[in-house]
């Protein structure tokens, strides 16, 4: 029995992911990621079948409980976007190693254009790097798809799998036909083979021979997956690789001769995957003579690609994120064979693919009829009115320009809007966590004062260890972490040290008279101003704790009680 | 058959509503929909557009390409403007007429101008229109209404119904609300 619903990627990502069975998802917030485990956390399905699906503190730690989980015997799944890799990073290249026991599935959401972040990172190359499996879906449907067979894979092969999609994927709605059964979470006696799970020298080094020898398998199941296909002009598409993609139907129209070969008519090819493969169909390349072929699963098998280019004058790669397919097509193909893309200029080299670029490099430019008018501004996004952290600067601003050496090291949340008029408060907004340990560096090399600004979420997600350093190394700065009790950029998921902040400094040993809390409100604006200044001219780690709930999710409750009243 | 549309406005403004309407709208009449929602840092006061693509046959980019939308729905003047070069040349502007002031270079007179000179437009005062009826939250729906002649692929009644059904939840006196918000917005668009 099936049903249809209409789905975000990230959405299918969890229908699927649910109806694989899963026990657990562990996730930090982050966009776009985050509403895979919103909608688990939502569903029915998940209190039926007792999923886990509660925050993580960060990445890293939600990467390890999963691991946790598949060694226990139950199917897992960790989300993250594609920054948080870098923070998964140990746990993740690790588990390759490892492998697992109950199938686990990393997902990872790429934002190319960033839309939302501070890199343009592509995840693929850290499924490449832990020699595992990674698979990249096309649609939704392929998407939920995906899911059922990612778990499949990761437990017949006993190693992690890497499922990497864009934004556009993960936050695009469309119909997707799911399962209407009702699945049992997936069951397997907890491992025991200490032999694969304790990486000592010994273990990790029969590990990673094992590991590095089953690569060209790998790479067969790359073509052999139900998601690869290759399609040619006036034949349906093949999917599985059955059925050799013939090398020499010449196609009129769109042929050119193939290098070193002269006389014999080939046709161009394309090989795309993602949602590269969407813009290349919107574009009607079969009907132009084109050969297509659709990657979906990593390592890249280099045989089929191969093949494929033998049959083909020329190959553009359609690759949504870095040119990670484009290179090792370059490497498979050899020579002076040509392989367009993001290298070549055929496609821009950065950001976000799109209908009309792809459309431009298979030869089909549109020129739109209407151009933006002149004297249209930009509108950049803003804190919402009335929020906490609109006071927090305003203090800061205000106290700060007595100090013209001083610098603000920020974090990553809606505070990083500090940055923007009317506030232009910040200097600094690198990655979670960098405000307090580049405070620590930078009064460590004697600049002063150095003000650290971290929202509460992004403290317990890495500030916490950061502090630790100051506090040991008796560092001059002053801390301020905004507490508004909410991960609020990305929609309001719960925040890890809610309600434990005062305890957590006190802990990591800053000392009691310099943990001040006080409420970022206009009317406490001369209290605020002077705390601030006590604690920049106090020679120390100093914690400044302004705490006021988000508007946005104050809101949101009085919404619910209002329906509830 | 297809159509593609751009809901645009600032955000806060209720255009992924509208998109909810239309999609329950479309998925309920069997056709194939995409629709690209913007999330995150976007969302705070800034700029926000939605793609949203109808068609009877398989829709392939989530995206709407250059040129070929045939309706730009917008709740803001000059975020309707904004993705102007996503118009097909017979495409329609139906946007508010009512700026949204919260920068401080706002171009009123280019925009009135510009829309001015827009063949296929159909401008409303959202601000004005949904205030003398005392709906302030449902200016979306109200916006709808006034393209409800323009969008074609979906009839007037299916959009009622879908109304009814995204908004059954919130309660009764919520769903005749949106719905007369909806006949208001239809006198607009003839
Ligand atoms: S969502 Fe909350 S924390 Fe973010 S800007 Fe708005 S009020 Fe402030």
């Amino acid at each position: 029995m099936t049903q249809v619903k209409l789905l975000l990627g990230d959405e299918a990502i969890a229908e699927g992911a649910m109806h694989a069975g899963i026990k657990g998802v562990y996730a930090y917030p982050g966009t776009p990621s985050t509403e895979i485990t919103e909608y688990i956390r939502h569903s029915a399905m998940s209190r039926e079948n007792g999923i886990h699906c509660t925050w993580s503190s960060n990445e890293k730690t939600a990467m390890e409980a999963a691991l946790g989980m598949s060694y226990a015997g139950c199917r897992s799944m960790v989300c993250m976007k594609h920054v948080g890799m870098n923070v998964a990073a140990d746990a993740f290249v690790n588990a390759g190693m490892t492998g697992v026991n109950g199938g686990l599935v990393v997902v990872a959401a790429d934002d190319p254009s960033m839309h939302s972040s501070q890199n343009e990172q592509d995840s693929r190359f850290y499924g490449k790097f832990a020699m595992i499996p990674t698979l990249e879906p096309s649609t939704q449907q392929e998407a939920y798809e995906m899911m059922a067979y990612a778990f499949e894979l990761s437990e017949k092969e006993k190693l992690p799998v890497l499922l990497r999609i864009t934004t556009r994927l993960a936050h695009s709605r469309a119909a997707v036909r799911i399962s209407a059964d009702k699945p049992d979470t997936v069951r397997k006696p907890a491992d025991r083979d200490r032999s694969a799970w304790v990486l000592l020298p010994a273990n990790a080094k029969r590990k990673n021979l094992a590991l590095t020898a089953k690569q060209p398998h790998l790479e067969q199941l790359s073509a052999s997956s139900p998601f690869f296909r290759i399609s040619v002009p006036d034949y349906p598409a093949v999917s599985g690789n059955q059925g050799a993609h013939s090398g020499n139907d010449s196609v009129s129209g769109n042929a050119g001769a193939l290098p070193g070969n002269a006389g014999a008519v080939f046709p161009k090819g394309i090989i795309a995957c993602g949602t590269g493969y969407n813009y290349v169909m919107e574009n009607h390349v079969l009907e132009a003579g084109y050969h297509l072929m659709k990657i979906s699963q990593y390592p890249v098998p280099a045989e089929a690609v191969r093949k494929f280019a033998t049959g083909c004058s020329q190959i553009l790669v359609v690759e949504d994120g870095q040119p990670f397919l484009e290179e090792q097509v370059r490497s498979i193909v050899g020579g002076d064979y040509p392989v367009k893309g993001r290298l070549t200029g055929d496609l821009p080299r950065t950001g976000e693919l799109n209908p009309d670029c792809v459309g431009e490099a298979v030869g089909k430019k549109t020129v739109p009829v209407y151009a933006v008018p002149e004297g249209i501004v930009p509108r950049p996004p803003a804190l919402c009115q009335g929020c906490g952290h609109r006071d927090v600067y305003i203090a800061l601003n205000q106290v700060l320009a007595d100090y013209p050496e001083s610098r603000v090291f920020a974090d990553i949340g809606c505070y990083t809007l500090g940055a923007l008029p009317p506030f232009c408060a910040i200097d600094t907004c690198v990655d979670m966590g960098a405000s307090i340990t580049m405070a620590k560096g930078a009064a460590d090399a004697g600049l002063h004062p150095a003000v650290a600004v971290i929202g509460d979420s992004t403290f317990t997600h890495s500030g916490m260890t950061g502090l630790l350093d100051a506090v040991n190394d008796r560092s001059n700065i002053t801390v301020v972490i905004s507490d508004n009790l909410t991960t609020a950029m990305t929609g309001g998921q719960d925040s890890a040290g809610t309600n434990k902040f005062e305890a957590i400094c006190l802990a990591l040993g800053v000392e009691k008279e310099h943990v001040r809390v006080v409420v970022p409100l206009q009317k406490n604006m001369e209290e605020i101003t002077r705390i601030i200044r006590e604690e920049l001219e106090y020679d120390g780690v100093s914690v400044i704790i302004p705490r006021r709930e988000c508007m946005q999710t104050l809101a949101r409750k009085k919404r619910t009680a209002g329906r509830q009243a | 058959m297809k159509k593609d549309i751009i809901l645009s406005g600032v955000g806060g403004q209720g255009i992924l509503s509208i998109a909810t309407i239309i999609g329950d709208a479309a998925v309920r009449a069997g056709l194939n929909l995409k629709q690209a929602e913007v999330h995150g840092m976007s969302q705070r006061g800034g700029e926000v557009e939605s793609g949203l693509r109808l068609s009877d046959a398989e829709i392939h980019s989530d995206m709407v390409p250059l040129g070929s939308a045939d309706i730009i729905l917008s709740m803001e003047p000059m975020e309707a403007l904004r993705y102007l070069p996503f118009l097909h040349k017979d495409g329609y502007v139906i946007t508010s007429s009512s700026p949204f002031l919260n920068i401080d270079n706002y171009p009123e007179e280019k925009v009135k101008s510009a829309l001015a000179a827009m063949e296929h437009v159909i401008t409303l005062d959202l601000d004005r229109i949904s205030q003398e009826n005392s709906m302030p939250k449902s200016a979306n729906v109200i916006l709808l209404g006034a393209a409800a002649g323009v969008i074609g692929i979906l009839t007037p009644d299916q959009l009622r119904e879908s109304i009814r059904n995204v908004f059954a939840s919130k309660g009764e006196r919520i769903v005749e609300m949106n719905l007369r918000a909806f006949e208001i917005g239809q006198e607009y668009g003839r």
